[in-house]
């Protein structure tokens, strides 16, 4: 018999049970839709996040205090002085792994110039802060190691702070601000860099000589943190382990459970974020796969359905002539035009929930072609499997016993 | 002398269900010659049906031979079991097994849907060709459920002529249908046997048997009468003695 014929055939079947049809579709539509659009909300989120983490800076490497994990209360590092110059020095002079280090001390304060004020952060770090976050100056220049030695009151101003302090529009270069009721002169102004993965206003903004910072506006003489870039990305891991090293010789540590402070690279940020999206994204395919597998199961059932109340049909057929193989690609046919069918309006639908969910939702989606080829596979295959059994049930039948079946 | 279509020898068909044994036929022979047309009569459940789906290949004899058009039956697979009961047989049914809510010409054309030979502009021809031959020339695209009993039997007829079989085999045809319509169908059965099909009709009704050749009568699994009929009725004339139909 020819496969056209069959085509016919399986094709009529569905046509005369149009909405019995749509609903056993339902199933495959739903899974196979939400296959992809779960695929494209975790692939849109790792990208986002690599790229985001990227862009601040790929090599970076962090030293922050923290509490021992051994010890019993838990302070948080922020509020702890463990760390001082004294270990900013010891990395910087020891470290082999690392081509940039700063001490970064931090503080919050009004930024003001004439009537207008702005709350801010400010950053007290050296002259090499720009190239281990890879941030360049839209205008004027980097304070210098002298600069820094004679804790000038000279200030580098993100765009923000530019926005709010300058609302005319005037040159900031050379003009005085206050942070904090400290003047400073304004020599620089950062580019642009946007928000960062955690919703933070990277151009929110200034930046000082650290011994600035430290004497001036927060009278302390402890660091918050040592920042530092690697050599290169794959250096960082490291570079990690030979701060980490340096730190305990500072510190006098030998077990790393007492640890006092923590060395992370931005790499490690990276896969832990990626790896979490990652479980998520497996956490949602798995779901998604759950419901296409009950929809393929929908179409084992409504299978079994049609060739039980088609059995006189199938007797009447055979009596006419048609072979076992002929009723078994028949219905073998219907399965799989349903399942791909039903594939097929999936896709679509997860195409534009995807285009929804990033227009609407504002989520980053990233359509991977793999997801809609191995959606569409599994579609054609859930028809194979679960029609197979049914098909070659009737395809089984003695044509007189299904003749005379009521 | 003209040759036979059927040759059965020693039929034999037994059921069993759990520990009983059926026997349904007991031992039957007989041949059936090209051109003849033979009425099959018994009482119920005297094994007419048994036979006839032996006969039409849709059920396989426990013991004893079957040879239909040269073929022996026993020998074949399943597919050319298929193959016979595409090419050589036209079975007819009492419930006349139309597919629902599918065209007459559709219907029509099923058998040659499993007849690779056929291409598709063929079988519509011989499909309008066969409802046709059955005065359906008019209600190709009815469904069934549009059609009345005689003309559904009448499609169901012209689905087994499609293929050009050797033998036409009709179960209690016109068992579903009031006299007038029976006969109608009958008239069509034998100006089919005056164009040389062979037919075998099963019947449990006296008046039927008259418009046949021959008469093999069945009780309890045996043929206990096989006579040739002498004095062939017509029955589009017995149709025109039959009083008018005033509804
Ligand atoms: N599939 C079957 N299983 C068991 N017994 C059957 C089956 N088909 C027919 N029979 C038995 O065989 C006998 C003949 O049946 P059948 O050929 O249908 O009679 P008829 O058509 O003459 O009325 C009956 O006793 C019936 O009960
Ligand atoms: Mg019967």
């Amino acid at each position: 018999m020819r496969i056209l014929n069959l085509f016919k055939i399986a094709f009529k079947a569905i046509v005369l049970n149009k909405m019995r049809t749509l609903l056993t579709m339902l199933g495959i539509i739903i899974g196979v839709a939400s296959v992809i659009a779960m695929l494209a909300i975790g692939e849109g989120s790792k990208e986002s996040i690599r790229e985001n983490i990227s862009s601040m800076g790929s090599n970076i490497i962090t030293i922050r205090p923290a509490s021992a994990s051994s010890s019993g209360v838990r302070a948080s590092g922020d509020e702890m002085q463990t760390l001082t110059l004294k270990d900013y020095e010891a990395v910087k002079d020891q470290a082999t792994f690392l081509s940039y280090a700063t001490p970064l001390v931090t503080g919050k304060g009004q930024v003001i110039n004439g009537s207008n004020n702005w709350p801010s952060n400010i950053y007290g770090v050296n002259p090499d802060y720009l190239k281990i976050k890879v941030v360049d100056l839209q205008s004027g220049s980097m304070f210098t190691d002298a600069e820094v030695k004679t804790a000038s009151k000279v200030a580098l101003i993100g765009q923000t702070v530019v926005d709010n302090v300058f609302p005319d529009g005037q040159d900031p270069i050379g003009q005085m601000i206050r942070f904090n009721n400290i003047p400073f002169t304004v020599i620089g102004v950062l580019e642009v860099k946007g928000e960062n993965t955690f919703g933070q206003d990277q151009d929110d903004v200034v930046i000082a000589p650290y011994t600035t910072v430290q004497k001036r506006i927060l009278a302390i003489d402890y660091i918050n943190q040592i920042m530092a870039s690697a050599v290169s990305e794959d250096d960082a891991p490291n570079a990690v382990t030979e701060v980490s090293e340096i730190m305990r010789l500072q510190h006098q540590i030998s077990n790393p459970n007492n640890d006092d402070f923590s060395v992370q690279s931005m790499e490690e940020l990276i896969s832990t974020f990626s790896s979490t999206s990652e479980m998520l994204t497996v956490l949602l395919v798995a779901v998604a796969s759950i419901s296409l597998l009950i929809g393929g199961i929908g179409i084992m059932n409504i299978m079994y359905v049609s060739v039980k109340e088609r059995t006189k049909e199938i007797g009447l057929r055979m009596a006419v002539g048609a072979k076992g193989a002929d009723i078994l690609m028949q219905f073998l046919i219907e399965a799989i035009l349903i399942s791909v069918t039903g594939g097929a309006l999936g896709v679509l639908l997860g195409l534009t929930s995807t285009v929804f969910i990033e227009k609407f939702l504002n989520w980053p989606t990233s359509v991977a072609m793999y997801s809609i080829v191995i959606s569409f596979a599994v579609c054609a295959i859930t028809g194979i499997f679960f029609g197979w059994y049914p098909a070659r049930k009737a395809s089984a039948l003695d044509p007189i016993t299904a003749l005379r079946y009521e | 002398m003209s040759k036979a279509i059927i040759k059965i020898e020693d039929l034999k068909r037994e059921f069993t269900m759990g520990s009983e044994t059926v026997r349904a036929l007991k031992g039957i022979s007989f041949d059936i010659k090209e051109g003849e047309f033979v009425t099959i009569m018994g009482s119920s459940g005297s094994g007419k049906s048994t036979m006839l789906n032996i006969l039409g290949c849709l059920d396989q004899p426990t013991s004893g031979n079957y040879e239909i058009d040269g073929v022996k039956v026993k020998d074949l697979t399943k597919n050319q079991l298929a193959t016979i009961r595409n090419e050589k047989i036209g079975f007819i049914f009492q419930s006349y097994n139309l597919l629902a809510r599918t065209s007459a010409i559709e219907n029509v054309e099923l058998p040659l849907l499993y007849n690779s030979k056929v291409s598709t502009e063929e079988r519509r021809k011989r499909a309008i060709e066969a409802l046709q031959k059955v005065g359906l020339g008019e209600r190709l695209d009815h469904t069934p459920s549009q059609l009345s009993g005689g003309q559904q039997q009448r499609v169901a007829i012209a689905r087994s002529l499609v293929n050009n079989p050797v033998m036409l085999l009709a179960d209690e045809a016109t068992g579903n249908l009031d006299t007038r319509t029976a006969y109608e169908i009958m008239s069509i059965f034998q100006e089919l046997n005056e164009q040389g099909i062979t037919i075998a009709f099963v019947t449990h009704e006296e008046d039927i048997a008259t418009f046949s050749s021959r008469t093999i009568v069945l009780k309890d699994g045996n043929i206990i009468q096989d006579y040739k009929n002498e004095n062939v009725q017509s029955a589009k004339e017995e149709l025109a003695k039959l009083p008018k139909q005033d509804d």
